[in-house]
């Protein structure tokens, strides 16, 4: 596989032009021409999933319901990400714009923004903006009306359905899929529940033209991305970059000289050793991420790292599965019995079977990624578990 | 009628008294008194026609509805990894030592509750904590001790 | 519209199901079992224990099979070895959080999670213990029911009971992750919140840890006991669930086996609730009537219509916490149960020259909520507590094992002669619509002097497993005192399971429905579904089990209430005359509201 240089780009927090010319230009063309660029353009969730964002609205109006909805998920909890607080924070507008264009174009008339409660603050802001959106959607002719709920404290609730669940009033529970939000979602209408950063890039596309955007990125993913780089660093904080560049190369631009592994995708994602940067690229076709890269120097214990993600997953299950609700619990406690030598080293064998277990059988994706990270971590650095 | 029960009542009549209406209902009370009470919480299912052990079961989900009572600034120091990298222990045991409470504790005023939460998307700025809504980062043991202190005047 | 047919194949053997079908459905009809527990016949899908996963060819992960439904061309393999191996780690993680003391556990030998444990041959423990690690209570508060946290895993069964079938919402899922738990209302004792203590919770929980609070070692020593004189009476539903619990399949007639096995337990009197239910009816029909005669030709205002029914306490409770309204509604009628708890230590101690202070009542019940009933203030009327202990069908079922009854085997034998005579009115007491149906019969009959116009008196209108039914009939040929009735068209409505219930009475509340009577039972299908009776149950076994009541209706000589000559005799001798004064002492009580909070 090829990778891509590490390029920094900067469209995301490009002031956003003219709101009003840009829908009523999509709204001069057809629905179904559009949907057939956006899926042409090749934009994959940005929350992590990386589901085609074009199919996903196509699949949206085409459901049948009298009502639909849209919900941009700004409960950004995935730990080392912080990229949506700063979308909001900047450019707000334009994932304003992104939902009004998705409540178009699959023929929904309300959105909500779900924002995490740790994200209170940006809300005079965010109200303020929409009721000005929402004036300005009114007098273009456009039946979308935007509004904002918040979440109240719970990773599990960027899982789409469990999301869905909180906006109902209920436990943040996923849901069982099929049915999928496309078909059932909110109050059991057909809904689009997209990622802050994926809406900001529906709004590029119709900007700069699909044909502009796919020559950013390489054939699996197509475009650019947020980074939210923390930990052993010679600069922190977001980065616009090319998607499929080489962990390597990333490693000499934003190291501190000394690393040791990366996590690449925050806790639910994947721990890149020292020895694995070159041949790792960062996209769909190596290691997809939502954005956080975490990155640790020698210094670091990897046995701290990841005794400090179980802690998380144990606290942030939603508690209603088997393997996800008891095998955290059991990863988390089992690596500190190995430590204090309760148990045999040879009984990570035994958590690294429970935590494949996990990846297959738990019910949503978050049970299903605590094995990517426990894995990784305990097959690079299993001497730094055990010892 | 109590004060609760008109407080909740207004609730209802701002929100609406379908499920939907739940979360915006607790988290206003959240907002006003910084938990949700089982007195609450049965004016909450009589207004919503929910049963109390529902609004419980709702409410104790969320780790930003309490449910046991709580300081009027509520003080989450982030726990997650980079934080952790990045000297919140120190910072945690400064605001131990200035509030004389530990982790999960209130102070006897009643003021200050010391809490730790998950990740609060300020890893390049850690370590980061919230009072209520309001957000510090790149703390350090020093500076988080002048912070309290502002709000032990407030 | 003929349905769209999918297929698949199952472990490579074709198979072809109605769209819509799930993964495990489609299974089943290929008679391959696959292993659940959060999966149950009577609640909607949770899909959260995972223990019925499936591989489907092509997919990375792994298919809820009950969640999952098929789609056409699906490859689904139940026994691959990615699925055996997820299957045996979740069980044995289930069995990390489950304090497995199997040989001290009251449901040794009726768990699913035992079983699972034992067809997977978990072996010794793989994972750490998590149950001594947290604290975890037992929670004994309340007569009826015991609910251990230790023994849970979470199913939310019990849940789905509370909230699906009965929509009472006593117990709810509390905090998230490691801290998720089964919980009451703020984790405040069952005897303090809205549960009913109906027990479904209990028949449908796959371990031990809702389980009935269990009175068999009180019992056991009042029976040893010389000085006592135990007087034992049997529900109607506990004869045909008895057998299930010993050997005998669903729907089986057991009476004269328990009647014998009662005796060899060493009861000094074996009784029959049915007597009460007989008397019941006499009450309550007369009761009906008075009401009738009171809003029709006194133009009485202040009566209170429709009236429902009092016999089951899982109901009474709801009443009082949900519709306090209504409880001047309610017949004042005590329970059979009570009714026979009031009779053994007053007419019974009388006849039989007891003093009613050595008299230890027992009951068998196929019911929890009967439990909590006979601990109430209001059941004191004789002077003593007139039930001093009711046992469930299931922990009947374990005194005749202890005592080494070979039941299978047992002769069959006769209720004693007083207060052991019954008809089949009161049988059918056990199956909803029952005591609709007896109340008719006795009704019909006092108005118009003639039999119910029913073939063969089965009012089948009334029977029926649909969750509420409505039934009229307009009275004709009425004798002359009950004139005022001519041409009235008698509206009646029956419910089962609270979750009907309450849709019925909201329906009275808002004034959409407008009855006379209403029968109420809190359990589905009726006390033959109840609380008490044996486990597993599920649609197919409940209507095995109303087939063997309207069975015994059948079989009995006579079926009608008022044909007991018992009945006849205790009015003569004791009671004097339905609602009369010493009725009204004994018989009937009044409830009091109830926070519903």
């Amino acid at each position: 596989m090829e990778s891509n240089k590490l390029s920094r780009v900067d469209y995301i927090f490009r002031p956003e032009t003219n709101r009003l010319d840009l829908l009523k230009r999509v709204m001069s063309k057809d629905k179904d021409d559009f949907l057939l660029e956006l899926i042409d353009s090749g934009l994959k969730g940005r929350g992590g999933a990386g589901f085609l964002t074009g199919l996903k609205w196509k699949l949206a109006k085409e459901a049948a319901g009298d009502k639909k909805y849209v919900i941009c998920n700004a409960d950004e909890g995935e730990p080392g990400t912080f990229k949506d607080r700063e979308i909001l924070d900047r450019v707000a507008g334009k994932v304003l714009t992104g939902m009004a264009l998705c409540g178009y174009i699959v023929g929904a008339d309300e959105g909500y923004i779900y924002l995490r409660a740790e994200y209170r603050f940006l809300s005079p802001k965010l109200n303020k903006m929409m009721a000005g959106i929402n004036e300005e959607l009114k007098s273009i002719g456009l039946n979308f009306k935007l509004g904002i709920r918040y979440g109240s404290g719970a990773y599990v609730c960027g899982e789409e359905t469990a999301l869905i669940e909180s906006m109902e009033g209920k436990r943040g529970e996923p849901r069982n899929k099929p049915p999928f939000p496309v078909t059932e979602g909110y109050l059991g209408k057909p809904t689009v529940v997209n990622n802050v950063e994926t809406f900001v890039n529906t709004v590029i596309i119709a900007e700069i033209g699909y044909h502009e955007y796919k020559k950013l990125g390489t054939d699996s993913s197509r475009g650019m991305k947020l980074f939210s780089i923390s930990g052993d660093c010679s600069k922190e904080g977001i980065f616009e970059l090319e998607l499929g560049m080489s962990l390597a190369d990333f490693v000499d631009e934003f190291g501190d000289g000394d690393t040791k592994a990366v996590q690449v995708g925050g806790a639910s994602g994947f721990c890149v050793p020292r020895k694995k940067f070159k041949e790792t690229i960062i996209g769909f076709e190596g290691i997809p991420t939502g954005g956080s890269m975490k990155i640790f120097n020698s210094s670091r214990s990897m046995y701290n790292v990841l005794h400090n993600y179980l802690d998380f997953f144990q606290e942030e299950s939603c508690g209603q599965c088997t393997p996800c609700r008891v095998g955290c619990q059991q990863l988390y406690k089992g690596i500190m019995a190995v430590k204090r030598r309760e148990r045999p080293a040879t009984y990570l064998d035994e958590l690294v079977k429970l935590a494949e277990t996990m990846r297959f059988a738990s019910k949503c994706g978050l049970g299903q990624s605590v094995g990517n990270a426990f894995v990784s971590i305990v097959e690079n650095f299993r001497e730094e578990i055990v010892y | 009628m109590s004060n609760t029960e008109n407080f909740v009542k207004e609730l209802a009549d701002k929100y609406g008294r379908s499920r939907e209406s739940l979360m915006p209902i607790l988290q206003e009370i959240v907002d006003v008194q910084n938990y949700v009470n089982d007195e609450a919480m049965v004016n909450v299912a009589r207004e919503l026609d929910l049963s109390a052990a529902e609004v419980y079961g709702t409410a104790s989900f969320y780790s930003f509805i309490e449910t046991r009572e709580m300081g009027e600034y509520i003080i989450r120091v982030c726990k997650t990894i980079v934080c952790d990298m990045k000297g919140k222990e120190a910072v945690l045991r400064a605001i131990e030592d200035t509030l004389k409470v530990k982790i999960g504790e209130t102070t006897p005023d009643k003021k200050f509750t010391l809490l730790t939460t998950n990740c609060l998307g300020w890893c390049h700025k850690g370590p980061a904590m919230l009072i209520n809504n309001e957000v510090f980062t790149e703390l350090t043991p020093g500076k988080v001790v002048d912070i309290i202190e502002s709000y032990m005047h407030k | 519209m003929t349905q769209k047919m999918i297929n698949l194949t199952i472990n490579n053997i074709p198979v072809t199901v109605e769209e819509g079908t799930t993964i495990l459905d489609a299974a089943r009809k290929l008679n391959i079992r696959i292993p659940t527990l959060c999966y149950h016949e009577d609640l909607c899908v949770a899909g959260n224990c995972r223990v019925c996963v499936v591989e489907q060819v092509g997919m990375r992960t792994l298919q809820a099979s009950c969640a999952v439904p098929v789609r056409e061309n699906m490859q689904i393999l139940t026994n691959s070895m990615k699925v055996r191996q997820a299957r045996k780690n979740i069980i044995e993680l289930l069995l990390s959080e489950h304090r497995a003391d199997c040989t001290k556990c009251y449901k040794n030998g009726n768990c699913e999670l035992q079983d699972l444990a034992n067809e997977y041959r978990t072996g010794n423990q793989m994972y750490l213990d998590l149950v001594h690690e947290k604290s975890f209570t037992i929670d004994m508060s309340s007569p009826s029911i015991m609910k251990d946290d230790s023994k849970c895993i979470r199913c939310q069964r019990c849940v789905r009971t509370c909230a699906e079938l009965q929509g009472v919402n006593a117990l709810s899922v509390a905090n998230k992750g490691h801290e998720m738990k089964i919980s009451s209302f703020f984790e405040k004792p069952m005897h303090e919140v809205v549960c009913t203590n109906c027990g479904q919770c209990i028949n449908r929980c796959p371990t031990g840890a809702l389980v009935e609070r269990n009175y068999i070692d009180e019992v056991w020593n009042a029976i040893y006991d010389p000085t006592k004189h135990v007087a034992v009476q049997t529900a109607p539903a506990v004869r045909v669930a008895l057998g299930e619990e010993l050997g005998f399949d669903p729907g089986e007639r057991v009476t004269g086996k328990m009647v014998s096995a009662l005796r060899r337990l060493g009861f000094n009197s074996v009784l029959d609730t049915d007597f009460t239910a007989d008397l019941t009816i006499m009450e309550e029909g007369t009761e009906l009537l008075t009401r009738l005669k009171r809003a029709l030709v006194d133009k009485d205002t202040t009566v209170s219509l429709p009236m429902t029914t009092s016999c089951s306490p899982g109901w009474i409770k709801f009443i009082e916490h949900t519709f306090p309204e209504f409880l001047p509604n309610v017949s004042t009628c005590k329970s059979p149960q009570q009714m026979f708890g009031a009779l053994v230590k007053t007419y019974y101690a009388q006849r039989k020259n007891i003093n009613p202070k050595d008299i230890v009542s027992v009951s068998i019940m196929p019911c929890t909520a009967k439990k909590y009933e006979a601990q109430r203030p209001e059941m004191r009327d004789s002077g003593y507590q007139d039930v001093d202990y009711v046992l469930t069908t299931r922990e009947l079922a374990i005194m005749i094992k202890q005592a080494g009854i070979e039941f299978l085997k047992l002769e069959e034998e006769q209720y004693d002669r007083f207060m052991g005579n019954s008809t089949g009115a009161a049988v059918i007491f056990g199956a909803t619509g029952g005591v609709m149906e007896a109340a008719l019969r006795t009704a019909w009959e006092i108005v118009t002097g003639t039999p119910v116009p029913f073939e063969n008196l089965n009012i089948t209108p009334v029977r029926g497993m649909e969750g509420i039914k409505e039934a009229s009939v307009t009275i004709s040929g009425c004798k002359p005192e009950w004139s005022f009735l001519e041409g009235v068209e008698l509206r009646c409505a029956i419910a089962h399971g609270l979750a009907n219930a309450k849709q019925l009475m909201q329906a009275v509340k808002d004034g959409k429905a407008n009855y006379h009577f209403i029968e109420i039972m809190a359990c589905p299908g009726g006390c033959l579904g109840g609380g008490g009776q044996p486990i597993p149950t599920s649609p197919e076994i409940r209507k095995k089990r109303a087939e063997a009541i309207y069975s015994e209706d059948e079989h009995m000589k006579l079926r009608k209430s008022h044909d007991n000559p018992e009945v006849a005799q205790i009015y003569q001798e004791f009671l004097g005359e339905p609602l009369g004064h010493k009725s009204h002492e004994l018989l009937h009580t009044h409830y009091k509201a109830r926070k519903r909070y």
